[in-house]
C-alpha cells in the first residue's frame, strides 16, 4: 500500500503521552513518600525494574521488537500504578509476582500493548490480593512511620529492628477500621471515624495524598491527555452511591467524602478508569463506565469481603466496555436528528 | 454580522502559507511542450477531436466531453499536436492515462473568443452546456464538473469556498487578492443561474488582505464576505456549509437537497472567464512551496509538465513531491506527468520540513482521533474493523461518511496513517461490490442461457416434425420419379446401372457411416472443423448479445460462414456426423456412470470443434426427445429466427442432412443407454 496521507503528523509518540502520565503522578507519590516512607520508593522501583525485565521477555519470545515497545514507557506506567496501589510495606517479592502477572498474563499474552481488554495493573492487584491478603495489608502507619531502614529491612527480609512494634507494619487502614468496627458492632460510624486514624477527610495523610491524585489528574486534562468525563462520572459514582446509602442510614454508612478520600478512588478517577486501552472511548460511554466503577467501588467496598474495591469495581466494567461502546456510538455528521440512519 | 457555527474536532497544523502568499501570481513563459491528459474532470474522460499533426490554435477544443460527467479539453495554446497516447499523470495509482501531447508554436494564436454576453437571459441548460464546452471543473481540487453543480433552482444559500484550509496552499489567497472582481463576476452568473437567496463568502481569517480585497469587490453587492476561524479542514464543502449555514450535509445526500450549494473562488473565476470573456479553461493558478528556492504562485497552463513547472520555482533536487496539500495530497509518480486542473499545490518535500514519519506503534484508543474526527466518527474503531478486514462493521460504523481529511492521522501518537487504512477498506468494499455485480450479471446470463437453449429445443422439434413429414412426402415421390424413368429407360443396362445406383444410394442414407468414410472429410475437415467453429463462436456472441440486451430471437449461426449453400450442407452434414460418431465414442468410453448423464459439454480438455459437435450433437438428441412431447404443442414462441432455413439449404438436401443427423443421434443415444444400464 503506496502511504498517501498524511505528510505532516504532530510530533506526538506513545512515549510522550506515557511520561506525561508519569509525571502526572510525581505529586502524588512524593505526598505518598512523606507520608508513608521510603517504602513507596522502594516498589516503585522494584515494580518498574519487573515490569522492564518482564516486557522485554515476553517481546522477546512473542518476537516483537524490544527496543521500540520498551521506550513506549507503557510498562512503567503499569508498574507505577501498580505499585502505587500496593501497600507501601508489602514484601518485595509481593510486588514482582503482582507486577509479572500484570506484564505477562494480563498485558503481553493478550496481545501486548493496545490489545489489552483489562487494566494489567488492577489485574495484578486483584491476583495480589485473592492470593495474599495478609501481605496486603502491610500499609504501616501514616502516623507513626518506620524509619527508612526498618522500612527496608522490613521489606526485604520480613523482621523488623528491634523495638518496633508489629502494628507499624500492618496498622488497619481506614477502610478495614470502618469495616471491622461495624462488624463488631456497638458503635456507628461517626463514633468511629472520630478516631486519629480519619484524619480531616476521613484517611489522616492518605486525604493528601488523594488530593496529589487529583493534581495530576487535573493537569492530564488540562493537557488533553484524558478526558473529562471518566473521573468525573468515578467520582460522581462513589458520591452518589456512597450518599444514597449515607442519606439512607448515617449510622451504618460513611459519608460520601470518606469514600473519595480512602482506598484507592482518586488514584483510581486519574490514572486508572483513564486507561484508553481497557476503558470506553465514546464520550457517553465512558460517562458509564466512570459511573459504573464509581457506584461499583462503594457497592464492593461496604457489602463485599476485600477491603478496597477498585480493581474489581474496574475489572468488572472492563468486561462491559465493549458493549458499552457498541451501544453508545455518537452521532456521525450529518445523521442528525434521525433523517438518516 | 450571521451567526457562524463550530463544527466538531479538526486541528491546527503549521500554516506555511507565507513562504507562498506574499509575492504576486506569476505568469510563466511557455513551456517546451504541453500534455494534457484527457480525464480532467470526474467522470468520463473527454473524447479526442484532433489528429496528430494536426495544429490547433489557442483555446481549441481538442476533446470533447463525453456524456453528461464529463468536460470539454482545449488547447491551452497554439500549436502542433504531436501525439495522443498514454503519458504519466498526476495519480496516486501511478499509472499512465490517455493524454494529448500539445507543442506549442509560441504564437498564442487565439481562435475566436466565444463568450455568453446574455448570460442573464440564457437558460439553465444553454449556461450548462457552454460550461461543459469551456471545460469549466472544480479547481478546489476535486474536479468534478461545475455545470452539474449548477443545475440547481432556488437555492437557498450559494457558498463560496474561499477557505483555504490545508496548510502551504495559498493559490486562492492570491486569486481574491489579485482578481476578485472576476471571481465577484463569476459569483454573480452562478447566483443568478441557481437563484440562489443568498451568497456566502467563507474565507479563514488568516487571509486578511483576501478578506479585504473580497470586501471591497463586494460593496454594492447583496454577497457577504464571512471571516470564519482557521480551523482544518473548515475548507471541506461539508464544514464551510456547517460553518456557514449550520446545516450538516449527510453522505449521499446532495446539498442542493438541503438548498446550499458550495463553489470554489477559482472555478468562479474560470466561470467569469468563460461566460464573459470567451476562454475556456487553459490555466490554473498553482503554489509552487516546499524545498524550492523561489515560493510562489504562477498561472500555469493546463498540461504544464510538473518538473518543468518546477524548475520555474527553481526546484533542481530529485526530491519527492506532493500534488496538493501536506493533508490530502499525495506524492507525484512521476513528474513528467503535465499540470492537470485538478493542481492547485506542488510540494517540495525536504527532510528538514517532512521528516520520515516515526514507524506505527498500535493504537492505544487515545481517541485523539476521534476529539480531531470533523465527521464525528470513531476514527480508531474503523482503524480496527479495517486492519480486521471487518468491512461489513467498517460501513455500519460510518466508514463512508470518511472524508478522508486526514486529522486523524495528523493527530495519531502511535503514527498510525489512518487515512490509508480507510481508503484501503474503501476500495476493497468497492472492489467486492463490483464483483458481487458481475457474479449478478453472469448469474443472469446462465438463467437466460438455460432458457434459451430450452426454447431452441422446442422450435428444432418443431422443425423436426416438420422436415420429417416433408420427407417422406418426398422420399416416396422421388421413388415413384425414378420408377417412372427406369420404366422409360429402353437400355435395360441403364436401367440396371441407374438401380444399383439408387440402391446404393438407398443403402448409403440407410446404414450408418463406414469410418472410412474419413474420405469425404479429407477436403472438406478443415473447413468444416472452421465452419463449426465459427458457429459456435457466432452462437457464443448470439448467446452474449441476447442476455446483454434482453432481446431474443437467436442470432443465424450459419449466416456468417461465407461458404456457398450446397457445399456448406455437405461440410456440415460430414461433420456433424463424424463429432456425433466422436461423441458417442467418447461418450462410452467414458468410466463413469453418472458422468453419462452429465453435459459433456462441461467435460474439461475437449477443444472447442469438439465441443460444439458435442454440443449440437446433444442438442438434436434433446430436440427428438422433446418433439415427442412437443409435437402436439400449440407453440407460439417461434418468432425467433429459424437458424436452419436461415442457410438457405434447399429441402432436400436439408432431409438428407437430417436423416444423418438423426442417425447420428441415435447411435449416440444408444451408446448412452448401454453406458446407464450398468448403473
Amino acid at each position: 500500500m503506496t502511504l498517501h496521507a498524511t505528510h505532516i503528523a504532530k510530533p506526538a509518540t506513545v512515549s510522550a503521552v506515557m511520561l506525561k502520565v508519569l509525571a502526572a503522578m510525581l505529586p502524588g507519590i512524593a505526598l505518598s513518600v512523606h507520608f508513608n516512607g521510603i517504602g513507596v520508593l522502594v516498589q516503585l522501583l522494584l515494580a518498574s525494574v519487573t515490569a522492564l525485565l518482564a516486557e522485554a521477555a515476553m517481546l522477546r519470545l512473542r518476537g516483537v521488537p524490544v527496543t521500540p515497545f520498551l521506550k513506549d514507557l507503557s510498562a512503567i506506567v503499569t508498574a507505577w500504578l501498580l505499585a502505587l496501589a500496593m501497600p507501601p510495606l508489602g514484601a518485595w517479592w509481593l510486588i514482582v509476582v503482582a507486577t509479572l502477572f500484570a506484564i505477562v498474563v494480563a498485558k503481553q499474552l493478550y496481545g501486548g500493548l493496545g490489545n489489552n481488554p483489562f487494566n494489567p495493573a488492577m489485574v495484578g492487584f486483584a491476583v495480589a490480593i485473592i492470593s495474599f491478603p495478609a501481605q496486603m495489608a502491610a500499609w504501616g502507619s501514616p502516623l507513626a512511620p518506620l524509619d527508612a531502614a526498618a522500612q527496608l529491612q522490613w521489606i526485604f527480609s520480613h523482621t523488623l529492628p528491634a523495638g518496633s512494634a508489629l502494628d507499624a507494619v500492618s496498622s488497619a487502614t481506614p477502610l478495614d477500621l470502618l469495616k471491622t468496627g461495624l462488624l463488631q458492632g456497638g458503635r456507628d460510624v461517626s463514633q468511629l471515624l472520630a478516631g486519629d486514624r480519619f484524619g480531616q477527610l476521613g484517611n489522616a495523610g492518605g486525604e493528601w495524598i488523594a488530593l496529589g491524585w487529583l493534581a495530576g489528574g487535573l493537569w492530564l486534562w488540562q493537557q488533553k491527555l484524558i478526558p473529562w468525563q471518566t473521573p468525573l462520572a468515578t467520582l460522581a459514582g462513589v458520591v452518589a452511591m456512597s450518599g444514597a446509602l449515607w442519606l439512607a442510614a448515617p449510622a451504618h454508612y460513611a459519608s460520601p467524602l470518606f469514600h473519595l478520600f480512602n482506598g484507592a478512588t482518586l488514584l483510581a478517577a486519574m490514572f486508572i478508569v483513564t486507561d484508553p486501552v481497557s476503558g470506553s472511548t465514546t464520550p457517553r460511554g465512558r460517562l458509564i463506565f466512570g459511573g459504573l466503577v464509581g457506584v461499583l467501588t462503594v457497592l464492593i467496598r461496604v457489602f463485599g469481603g476485600f477491603p478496597d474495591a477498585v480493581a474489581f469495581a474496574v475489572l468488572i466494567m472492563n468486561i462491559a466496555v465493549p458493549f458499552i461502546d457498541q451501544y453508545t456510538q455518537p452521532t456521525v455528521f450529518g445523521h442528525k436528528g434521525g433523517r438518516r440512519a | 454580522m450571521s451567526r457562524l457555527y463550530d463544527f466538531h474536532g479538526g486541528i491546527h497544523p503549521p500554516e506555511n502559507k507565507q513562504q507562498s502568499s506574499a509575492t504576486p501570481i506569476r505568469q510563466l513563459p511557455l513551456p517546451p511542450l504541453l500534455h494534457i491528459a484527457l480525464g480532467q474532470s470526474v467522470g468520463n474522460a473527454a473524447l479526442p477531436c484532433v489528429q496528430p499533426g494536426q495544429r490547433v490554435l489557442k483555446g481549441q477544443c481538442i476533446a470533447e466531453a463525453d456524456g453528461r460527467l464529463s468536460s470539454a479539453v482545449h488547447a491551452p495554446t497554439s500549436g502542433n499536436i504531436i501525439a495522443i497516447g498514454e503519458h504519466a499523470f498526476a495519480h496516486p495509482s501511478g499509472l499512465p492515462a490517455a493524454t494529448i501531447t500539445l507543442q506549442p508554436d509560441g504564437l498564442e494564436q487565439w481562435q475566436p473568443r466565444q463568450n455568453l454576453p446574455h448570460w442573464r437571459d440564457a437558460s439553465g441548460s444553454e449556461l450548462r452546456d457552454f460550461l461543459q464546452q469551456m471545460g469549466i471543473v472544480g479547481l478546489g481540487g476535486a474536479v468534478f464538473p461545475t455545470h452539474l453543480k449548477l443545475a440547481a433552482r432556488e437555492l437557498q444559500t450559494l457558498v463560496v469556498n474561499g477557505a483555504e484550509c490545508e496548510p502551504y496552499i495559498s493559490c486562492d489567497d492570491r486569486l481574491m487578492q489579485e482578481r476578485a472582481a472576476d471571481i465577484v463576476a463569476g459569483i454573480g452568473i452562478a447566483a443568478h443561474a441557481l437563484r440562489a437567496g443568498e451568497v456566502l463568502i467563507g474565507i479563514e481569517d488568516n487571509k486578511p488582505q483576501a478578506i479585504a480585497a473580497m470586501q471591497a469587490a463586494c460593496h454594492g453587492t447583496p454577497f457577504r464576505v464571512v471571516a470564519i476561524p482557521t480551523k482544518y479542514p473548515s475548507g471541506s464543502a461539508k464544514q464551510l456549509i456547517r460553518v456557514l449555514t449550520g446545516k450538516e450535509i449527510p453522505h449521499g445526500v446532495r446539498a442542493t437537497e438541503l438548498g446550499v450549494q458550495c463553489l470554489n473562488v477559482g472555478t468562479l473565476y474560470a466561470i467569469a472567464r468563460a461566460v464573459l470573456h470567451g476562454e475556456p479553461l487553459l490555466s490554473r493558478i498553482v503554489t509552487l512551496t516546499g524545498a524550492v528556492a523561489d515560493a510562489a504562485n504562477v498561472e500555469a497552463l493546463i498540461g504544464t509538465p510538473l518538473d518543468w513547472l518546477l524548475a520555474q520555482a527553481g526546484h533542481t533536487t530529485a526530491a519527492e513531491v506532493i500534488m496538493g496539500g501536506p493533508m490530502m495530497g499525495f506524492t507525484v509518480p512521476d513528474l513528467a506527468a503535465g499540470l492537470s486542473k485538478a493542481g492547485n499545490c506542488l510540494i517540495v518535500k525536504s527532510p528538514a520540513e517532512f521528516p520520515p514519519r516515526p514507524a506505527a506503534m498500535p493504537c492505544i484508543r487515545c481517541g485523539e482521533c476521534a476529539t480531531a474526527c470533523p465527521m464525528e466518527l470513531q476514527p480508531m474503531d474503523l482503524f480496527w474493523f479495517a486492519k480486521a478486514r471487518n468491512f461489513g462493521k467498517a460501513q455500519e460504523w460510518h466508514l463512508f461518511d470518511c472524508i478522508e481529511c486526514g486529522a486523524c492521522s495528523y493527530v495519531c501518537p502511535s503514527q498510525i496513517p489512518l487515512v490509508d487504512y480507510y481508503r484501503f477498506a474503501k476500495s476493497e468494499i468497492w472492489a467486492a461490490e463490483r464483483d458481487k455485480k458481475a457474479a449478478d450479471l453472469a448469474r443472469r446470463r446462465h438463467d437466460f442461457r438455460q432458457f434459451r437453449i430450452e426454447r431452441e429445443k422446442s422450435e428444432k422439434a418443431e422443425r423436426l416434425a416438420a422436415r420429417a413429414a416433408e420427407q417422406a412426402a418426398k422420399l416416396a415421390a422421388s421413388q415413384a420419379a425414378t420408377t417412372t424413368v427406369s420404366s422409360a429407360q429402353d437400355d435395360p443396362k441403364k436401367a440396371i446401372i441407374a438401380a444399383a445406383m439408387a440402391r446404393a444410394a438407398e443403402q448409403q442414407e440407410s446404414k450408418p457411416l463406414p469410418d472410412s468414410h474419413t474420405q469425404a472429410l479429407d477436403d472438406a475437415k478443415q473447413a468444416a472443423i472452421k465452419a463449426a467453429m465459427e458457429r459456435a463462436a457466432a452462437r457464443k456472441a448470439a448467446a452474449q448479445q441476447s442476455s446483454d440486451d434482453s432481446s431474443n430471437a437467436a442470432a443465424n449461426p450459419a449466416g456468417s460462414t461465407g461458404i456457398d449453400n450446397a457445399k456448406q450442407a455437405a461440410i456440415q452434414a460430414a461433420m456433424e456426423r463424424a463429432a456425433a460418431r466422436k461423441a458417442a465414442a467418447q461418450q462410452s468410453s467414458d468410466d463413469s456412470g453418472n458422468n453419462a448423464a452429465a453435459n459433456p459439454v462441461s467435460a474439461t480438455g475437449i477443444d472447442d470443434t469438439k465441443q460444439a459437435a458435442i454440443q449440437a450433437a446433444m442438442e438434436r438428441a434433446a430436440a427428438r426427445k422433446a418433439a415427442a412431447q412437443q409435437s402436439n404443442d400449440a407453440s407460439g414462441n417461434n418468432a425467433a429466427a429459424n437458424p436452419v432455413s436461415a442457410t438457405g439449404i434447399d429441402d432436400a438436401k436439408q432431409a438428407a442432412i437430417k436423416a444423418a443427423m438423426e442417425r447420428a443421434a441415435a447411435r449416440k443415444a444408444a451408446a448412452q443407454q448401454d453406458q446407464q444400464d450398468p448403473t
